[in-house]
């Protein structure tokens, strides 16, 4: 077995390394994507190694950037866009959603669109104002796309080539206050990717009550499961990675063995992912349920100024909160 | 206009207006006379079809003029007619109630023959939504362009057999879909080669209402920074709705393309020679990797914005009358009559050709059936997707509970 350890941004930088090495047609392209490697260092190195055609730099406008994509992968190519900080993608939301969503349906299944818009989301780094937004559930309500994350250094190195390998346009959402965690990576090709991209993920085995989360919530949901289990409760962690499509059968198959159901995310919780699965729970399992499905989740304000974050973003308490509240029903 | 540096100062002294600025809120608006392309506009023919004398303007492009033959002539002219009469018949349609909606071209059939006809086979055309000439020149059948606006689908041609893409409603998105194909292009390496049958440049089309996008000016940027084999079409009809050129823009379009780092040129719209050459000569600098140009072809739309507008709230007829007066086929016939292009049998055959078009747009768009029901779902996504998969399967469970109510 092939194994490295690894961060989650080393992850990425590997997987998309090994896409360009796989198939010419991929190309990255951003704000300064090529000699800095982007903000995070994701694309380090790349430029140097594949050249200025196939790692773009791009003017500073992400209309552009996701439009221009859009020209491209027409052509045949599959690119990878990425956009600086989730709170600049709102530029390029109109090509997104009218575009990018679209081309399939509106040309009859003529035109594929394999693109990919990676964007670095969440809070927890006491970025200034729109640098720590989780906006996925403005893609997710759209159909068309495909919209994921990952949580961890071997997803990340996986999903981000198998999402350059799907013939849709992805939503590629990466934690990025989990860019320098590390961790043991499979990497033997032949062993191919443990998930399929669409698969939710059991993280952690349990019988009381499931927590149902993805991206930077995935850790802090397994700690808070952790502590929970020293006190004596199993708690389930189920890692979305993809929430659309939502894998139903592996949140209901665990809704309806534990009969409880709390949904974390950083998002606002009002019309929030977490929404979508409290219903889809309740309509699916609802014989089976021993509480509602609760939502722990940001607060319906704007992502408010850094000194704010750690009353603003769910953290152990406020979910151990949340299960227990649950388990009292 | 006479003076470009008027337009630049608002058509009064500068220190004028500096003054108004401060004593006013309101910017003061700036009528142009949007009849006359000015002293910078490249054209070959005037209005009553007399070939013009070669000026500064038009002597860069007078050798394609000159190379055209009379087939040549022949030949643009029938597209002219024919596009004409298919948009007359996309009017008609929508009057008669077989379509939700049509954006009429008239007027404007010279700016899309000479701009259609200059592309070849291997480039590639982005339009907005007006461009059924453009189609036509690409090889799309007009009766396809109708779906969309029967409701029918969104779009009913592969556009990758025509290198014609689809229409695109919100404007300016397909600017940057254009800039990218050209990129693509670039990597391909048919940019540039020396090959004539290898070398290829996109063209976008969009019209002046779309100048004042976002995505028009990133696309301008994008191309230019990239050098991208491409062509951008503007059509400055004049109006964006009820919106007339002084509420959108200070300078016109083909000024900006040189503050965006390449060539603009204005070219007469109702000039199909002049618009053919000027855009010939920008694609094959485009094809040789020179990257690109931005043509403004002046023009006017005679018509309604689409058929659900109503021009005479917002425009005074007197200028209209002018625009008949520039009528592009009244114009290129002229030009033909008098040197001698084409004889009085060779217009009636094309006149005919006309009627059988219509008739058959007409006869096919009665035809054509309400998609069934259940294609609905398709092509959401190239891959399964289990969400649009399962709401196919509720939806047939559903129309198959009326069945059976029926049967009982």
């Amino acid at each position: 077995m092939a194994s490295q350890k690894m961060t989650l941004a080393k992850g990425l930088n590997t997987g998309l390394r090994k896409a360009m090495e796989n198939d010419p047609k991929v190309v990255l392209m951003g704000e300064d994507v090529g000699k800095l490697g982007g903000v995070f260092r994701i694309t380090e190195g790349l430029q140097k190694d594949f050249g200025e055609d196939r790692v773009i730099d791009t003017p500073l406008a992400e209309s552009g950037i996701v439009g221009t994509a859009v020209g491209l992968a027409m052509r045949g190519y599959r690119p990878v866009a990425e956009i600086q900080f989730d709170g600049f993608i709102y530029p390029a939301f109109d090509q997104i959603i009218s575009q990018v969503a679209k081309m399939h349906y509106r040309s009859l299944g003529h035109l594929k669109l394999p693109m990919v818009i990676r964007v670095p989301f969440g809070g927890g780094i006491g970025a200034v104002e729109h640098h720590s937004e989780s906006n996925e559930a403005y893609f997710a309500h759209t159909a068309g796309l495909r919209v994921v994350s990952c949580s961890d250094p071997s997803d990340a190195y996986w999903m981000i080539q198998q999402a350059i390998e799907t013939d849709d346009p992805v939503l590629f959402y990466e934690p990025k206050r989990r860019y320098h965690e590390r961790a043991e990576v499979d990497i033997d090709d032949a062993a191919g990717a443990p998930l399929g991209l669409h698969q939710a993920r059991v993280v952690r085995e349990g019988t009381d009550l499931t927590l149902v989360t993805y991206g930077p919530m995935v850790k802090t949901c397994t700690q808070a499961a952790e502590a929970a289990a020293a006190e004596g409760r199993s708690l389930e962690v189920i890692d979305l990675r993809s929430l659309s499509p939502l894998d139903r059968e592996t949140i209901f198959a665990s809704a309806k063995k534990t009969g409880r159901v709390v949904v974390v995310h950083e998002a606002s919780t009002f019309l929030g992912m977490g929404a979508e699965l409290a219903a889809l729970i309740q309509a699916e399992c609802f014989y089976n349920l021993e509480a509602p499905v609760l939502r722990v989740g940001g607060y319906n304000l704007p992502y408010p100024p850094s000194r704010f974050e750690e009353h603003f973003l769910p953290d152990l308490d406020r979910i151990l909160d949340s299960v227990d509240k649950s388990l009292a029903f | 206009m006479s003076d470009p540096s008027e337009v630049r100062q608002g058509g009064m002294p500068s220190d004028l207006r500096h003054t108004m600025h401060h004593e006013t809120s309101v910017q003061p608006s700036m009528e142009h006379d949007i009849t006359d392309g000015g002293p910078e506009m490249v054209q070959f023919v005037d209005g009553d079809g007399n070939r013009l004398e070669t000026n500064e303007a038009n002597a860069p492009y007078a050798r394609i003029v000159e190379e055209m033959t009379s087939e040549d002539a022949q030949s643009m002219y029938r597209d002219l007619v024919l596009v004409r009469r298919m948009d007359a018949e996309g009017h008609a349609l929508q009057r008669q109630g077989e379509l939700g909606l049509w954006p009429s071209l008239l007027g404007q059939e010279a700016a899309q023959v000479g701009a259609g006809r200059a592309l070849k086979p291997q480039d590639y055309a982005f339009p907005g939504y007006r461009e059924h000439g453009v189609a036509w020149c690409r090889g799309v059948d007009p009766v396809n362009l109708l779906g969309m606006f029967r409701g029918v689908n969104h779009g009913g041609w592969n556009s990758n057999e025509n290198n014609f893409h689809l229409y695109t409603i919100v404007i300016g998105n397909q600017m940057l879909h254009a800039t990218g194909y050209a990129m693509g292009m670039q990597r391909d390496g048919v940019v540039g080669t020396g090959d004539p049958e290898k070398d290829a440049a996109v063209m976008a089309f969009t019209g002046d209402g779309g100048t004042a996008q976002g995505d028009y000016n990133e696309a301008m940027v994008f191309a230019s920074v990239a050098n991208a084999p491409l062509v951008f079409f503007v059509q400055n009809n004049q109006w964006a709705i009820s919106e007339p050129n002084y509420k959108q823009f200070r300078i016109p379009p083909y000024q900006r393309a040189r503050g965006f780092g390449f060539p603009g040129v204005r070219v007469d719209g109702n000039d199909v020679l002049a618009v053919y050459a000027v855009t010939k000569a920008a694609l094959d600098a485009a094809r040789a990797g020179q990257g690109p140009t931005l043509i403004e072809a002046f023009t006017y739309r005679m018509g309604a914005h689409t058929t659900s507008d109503d021009p005479t709230k917002y425009r005074i007829a007197s200028e209209v009358d002018i625009w008949r007066e520039k009528d592009p086929i009244k114009r290129m016939r002229g030009f033909m009559e008098a040197n001698g292009h084409a004889d009085p049998e060779f217009f009636a055959q094309v006149d005919a050709e006309a009627d059988e078009l219509a008739a058959r747009i007409r006869r096919e768009c009665q035809q054509m059936p309400d998609p069934a029901p259940l294609t609905m779902f398709d092509n959401v996504y190239a891959g399964d997707h289990p969400v649009v998969a399962a709401e196919r399967e509720e939806f047939i469970a559903y129309q198959a509970s009326f069945v059976e109510e029926g049967a009982n």
